[in-house]
């Protein structure tokens, strides 16, 4: 047995292949191991691109260890490839020696030149530098469960089960918790459960019987915080925070939603949770969606909507009507590639400025922005207490990554998170609608039905608390510094920025949303070298927290990575252009490598 | 007829007309035949018996979008084409409202049309009050999609070149269980309608053909004359045989696969080969056809044209939450964290 400290694995195959299920049920596996990990499924956009080539490959990665794991991972350990296409997509992410597992019974000659392949890779000695293990898989699951009589399909379907035998016999990891997902996907089919057992055991029995591995590679259990864990997708944590927030401050939980990628999981998933109360309206479009919304938080619900870059340029004006009539909501941006229809299920960190800026008229709400898949349910709790509490509407800021990828969550108790306190009218009391809290300035919420509180409001400017419709000069410059103030004073709720390392040294990384994994490894490696380099990770973009400018001082060069052309970076030299920010940007639409940052900071620390 | 809803909690006291009135100068034209949708709102508020804090209006943008300012209920003007979609958050959030529109024909069915369309699909509990003037007034002037074709307006100097929508048959089509229409001049039927409309569980839809007095003045005066209408309108009433004219002496029947217009007395016809109204026949192709009656050929089909009993989205939701929650045996979310697989380090 080898111990490794941290391992990265790659599934993957053609999009029919399992290999996001192949991923989730290792992944899950490990896990109960007492691994940590975090994931990263990398999927097309099609549903079943055509078959055996490069477009139709679907990949899902993880990354194990023994310490606390903060990315994805750079390069590959293990890869296994069900097919030529994608075993082509994926050896750039090989390391050197890696171990690479093949189907051999899918490179037949049409698919390896489907694959773009000139002659069959598994002969012409072009894997050389990594450690083949090269397996009948097809051939393998056939025979095993031939006893069943099931016929070729379920055979075929299976095929993934035997890959995941193996693995799990290279990483010494038990059958339970697959066995138990298989039970339960199948209960209404016993002979599937059978077969799948049956392969499971085949792969794993195939593995150790023929010495596929000089040794197994055992990854000790994480050294993590006592606790009940769990693993959870960022859309899902981010579902499950609003439902928190909801029990929390006891107002029922709203979302108006339309299915857009990779937003969508928020939507199906809060739509099972109908038995804790949650209210799920799919709307007709991206539009009705942030209207419902609104007229939920109107009528007093914790009222959420989902989407993506392409739905939140529809929500815009919806937005802004939210802004003007002083409601509490939270707006998730799961983002991906764009502009337009873009990249759909790839990551990018190009809507900020979007989320900030893209409305008519001065339009301030407070943005915030998560930073790993389990951190969403504290994030989407915060914002929904955010704009509870100062009747606000907030962008909760996630992206593709995040919201697809998974991560060990250690599961809180929900007495334990902070209280929400919304602003609620007494029934009876004299109510102004824009008559303010001294502290925040937020608003009262008179919620329909209460007694005494009738009241009008929407979209046309506000006479100063009383409410009523006007197009007064000075009353409009008046409400637009309030609305503004409003989420400035935000500031004062939040925690001050914090930093990794020391608080001076030659080069602060700043970063913010799900590049944090990636940047906080790569400077801590530099850290250990000896670099004076600190990093800090923003979460609250609108209003950024009050210490920002004191964070920067410290330090004699800043550089701002982000996945855009410098999006975040512009907006502090916006807010505070005493400073200069290098910019290191990546727009592939793909993760920082701790490598490249490693590289792009040593080459800034050079520079005089 | 009483209304039986007992999602919104009904007045322990009498209200009147005073407990509608809001403080808000009304800014429509003089003359405007909103001013008559406003009197008539307050007419039937109080008759239909609800908490005056359970009343909600709900309005886009446009002339008729004003009304919620005139009117003291809790009101939420929306912008333009969305009324829709705000009032069914609002009643999904809050079934206990009795939640009503106010929009035009711009606002939901140009703008707003795609959410017109699928609210009326939902059969969300709201009532829709649609005043169809066959033009935008605020912006001054440009034709809409109720526009007759032909018509010359501020973008359409040649006459436009669209067919118009039929209300209507938009609300038919899309599966609408509840139409009724009237005259902006006949307070009573507007009265009328506006209470069969709260009565009606499901998204109630009532076309006002609403005069605009600046910009398309007397567009419907061939019909909604006063001296006219008792040839030019037919009112229905439910269970009753279709007649109309001064004299009552005309009626429609059906012949064949249309409808047709006869003369009481002549050719032997008599009240019994004439349609007797039936608002809550589930079926809507008589319906339709009655929706689509048009002078000359025909008179205008007033009141309440359909009223069918369909599930209504809002009560389904409920239902579905209180069954999940009675099955399921997650109650909290620290339940909902703990479930599945998890393990303790």
């Amino acid at each position: 047995m080898i111990h490794r400290d941290d391992v990265v694995i790659k599934f993957a195959g053609d999009s029919g292949d399992g290999m996001q299920l192949t991923g989730t049920l290792f992944s899950d596996a490990a896990a109960i191991a007492g691994k940590d990990l975090a994931t990263f499924p990398d999927y097309p956009a099609e549903i079943r691109a055509p078959h055996n080539t490069i477009a139709g490959v679907s990949g899902f990665q993880v990354h194990i260890g023994h310490k606390k794991i903060h990315t994805t991972g750079d390069l590959c350990d293990v890869i296994v490839a069900m097919n030529p296409a994608s075993l082509r997509a994926n050896l750039k992410w090989a390391k050197k020696g890696a171990i690479i597992i093949v189907d051999r019974d899918a490179f037949d000659e049409k698919a390896i030149e489907k694959a773009g392949y000139k002659s069959n890779p598994l002969e012409d000695g072009s894997l050389g530098i990594f450690h083949l293990i090269d397996v009948p898989i097809a051939t393998l699951t056939k025979e095993s469960i031939i006893e069943l009589g099931l016929g070729a399909k379920v055979a075929d379907k299976s095929r993934n089960m035997f890959a995941l035998g193996m693995m799990l016999y290279i990483f010494n990891i038990g059958f339970e918790s697959t066995y138990a997902f298989l039970e339960q996907k199948f209960t209404a089919k016993p002979e599937i459960i059978k077969a799948n057992k049956m392969v499971l055991q085949a792969g794993y029995t195939y593995a150790e019987t023929l010495e596929v591995v000089e040794s197994k590679i055992d990854v000790p259990a994480a050294e993590l915080p006592k606790g009940r864990y769990r693993n959870i997708t960022g859309n899902v944590a981010t579902s499950w925070g609003f439902l928190a927030a909801a029990e929390r401050s006891g107002r029922p939980l709203f979302l108006g939603s339309y299915p857009i990628t990779p937003a969508t999981e928020i939507l199906m998933d809060l739509a099972k949770h109908k038995y804790l109360g949650a209210r799920v309206f799919q709307a007709e479009d991206e539009i009705a969606g942030i209207c419902s919304t609104i007229g939920a938080s109107y009528a007093g619900s914790l009222a959420i909507t989902t989407t993506s870059g392409p739905g939140l340029s529809l929500k815009s004006e919806a937005m802004g009507l939210a802004v003007m009539a002083e409601l509490p909501m939270v707006i998730v941006d799961v983002q991906r590639g764009g502009p337009s229809t873009g990249l759909p299920t790839k990551s990018e960190q190009s809507d900020l400025l979007q989320a900030l800026y893209g409305r008519n008229g001065e339009c301030p709400m407070i943005v915030v922005a998560a930073s790993g898949s389990a951190n969403c349910f504290y994030y989407a709790y915060i914002s929904a207490k955010l704009a509870l509490e100062h009747m606000t509407p907030v962008v909760l800021l996630t992206d593709g990554n995040l919201g697809n990828g998974s991560q060990l969550f250690k599961i809180p108790k929900v007495s334990d998170l902070p209280e929400i306190n919304p602003p609620i009218a007494e029934p009876n009391t004299p109510y102004k609608p824009y008559e303010r809290n001294p502290v925040t300035l937020a608003r009262k919420w008179a919620i329909p039905g209460t007694e005494g509180l009738r009241h009008r409001i929407g979209g046309l400017e506000k006479e100063n608390i009383h409410g009523n419709v006007t197009t007064d000069p000075l009353n409009h410059e008046l409400m637009v510094k309030l609305r503004q103030e409003k989420v400035d004073k935000v500031a004062d709720f939040i925690p001050e920025q914090s930093i990794t390392g020391d608080k001076t040294g030659d080069l602060l990384v700043v970063s913010w949303g799900s590049t944090e994994g990636s940047m906080l490894t790569a400077v801590q490696e530099m850290q250990k070298e000896g670099v004076k380099i600190s990093h800090a990770h923003f979460h609250y973009i609108m209003p950024l927290p009050k210490n920002t400018a004191d964070v920067f001082k410290g330090f004699k060069k800043i550089v701002v990575c982000e996945q855009n052309m410098g999006q975040f970076a512009g907006y502090l030299r916006m807010k505070h252009p005493q400073f200069a920010y290098l910019l290191f940007n990546k727009v592939q639409c793909l993760p920082f490598m701790v490598h490249e940052l490693k590289e792009k900071f040593t080459q800034i620390l050079e520079e005089k | 007829m009483k209304i039986e809803n007992t999602t919104v909690k009904r007045s322990d006291i009498p209200l009147s007309k005073e407990d509608f009135v809001s403080d808000q100068m009304v800014k429509w034209c003089p003359g405007c035949g909103a001013h008559a949708i406003l009197a008539a709102v307050a007419n039937v508020f109080p008759k239909i018996g609800y908490r005056k804090e359970n009343f909600m209006f709900v309005s886009g943008i446009g002339c008729s979008s004003r009304f919620p300012y005139y009117v003291n209920t809790y009101g939420f003007h929306g912008i333009h084409g969305r009324a829709m979609p705000i009032a069914s958050g609002i009643k999904i959030a809050n079934p206990h409202l009795s939640v009503w529109v106010a929009t035009g024909d711009g606002d939901s069915m140009a703008i707003g049309g795609n959410h017109f369309i699928h609210t009326i699909r939902r059969n969300i509990d709201i009532n829709v009050l649609l005043f169809n003037n066959e033009i935008y007034g605020l912006t001054k002037g440009q034709y809409s999609p109720t526009t007759p074709m032909g018509a010359k307006t501020k973008t359409s100097p040649y006459g436009t070149i669209e067919h118009p929508f039929n209300p209507g048959e938009l609300v038919l089509g899309a599966q609408g269980t509840f139409f009724a229409r009237a005259v902006d001049n006949n307070l009573k039927l507007m009265s009328e309608v506006m209470f069969e409309a709260a009565r009606h569980d499901g998204t109630s839809i009532i076309e006002i053909m609403q005069n605009c007095i600046i910009f398309n003045d007397k567009a419907f005066e061939h019909i909604a004359a006063k001296d006219l209408r008792d040839e030019t309108q037919i009112f229905l009433k439910n269970g009753e045989p279709l007649i109309f004219g001064k004299n009552r002496d005309k009626g429609i029947r059906l012949n064949g696969l249309k409808l047709e217009v006869v003369q009481l007395g002549e050719n032997g016809v008599t009240e019994d080969d004439l349609i007797v109204h039936d608002q809550y026949e589930r079926d809507p192709t008589l319906h339709l056809m009655l929706a689509k009656m048009r002078p000359p050929l025909y008179p205008v089909a007033m009141g309440v044209i359909r009223s069918a009993v369909f599930s209504t989205y809002d009560d389904l939701v409920v239902e579905q939450n209180e069954q999940a929650r009675a099955e399921s045996p997650i109650k909290n979310v620290d339940d909902l964290l703990n479930s599945g697989d998890t393990w303790e380090i």
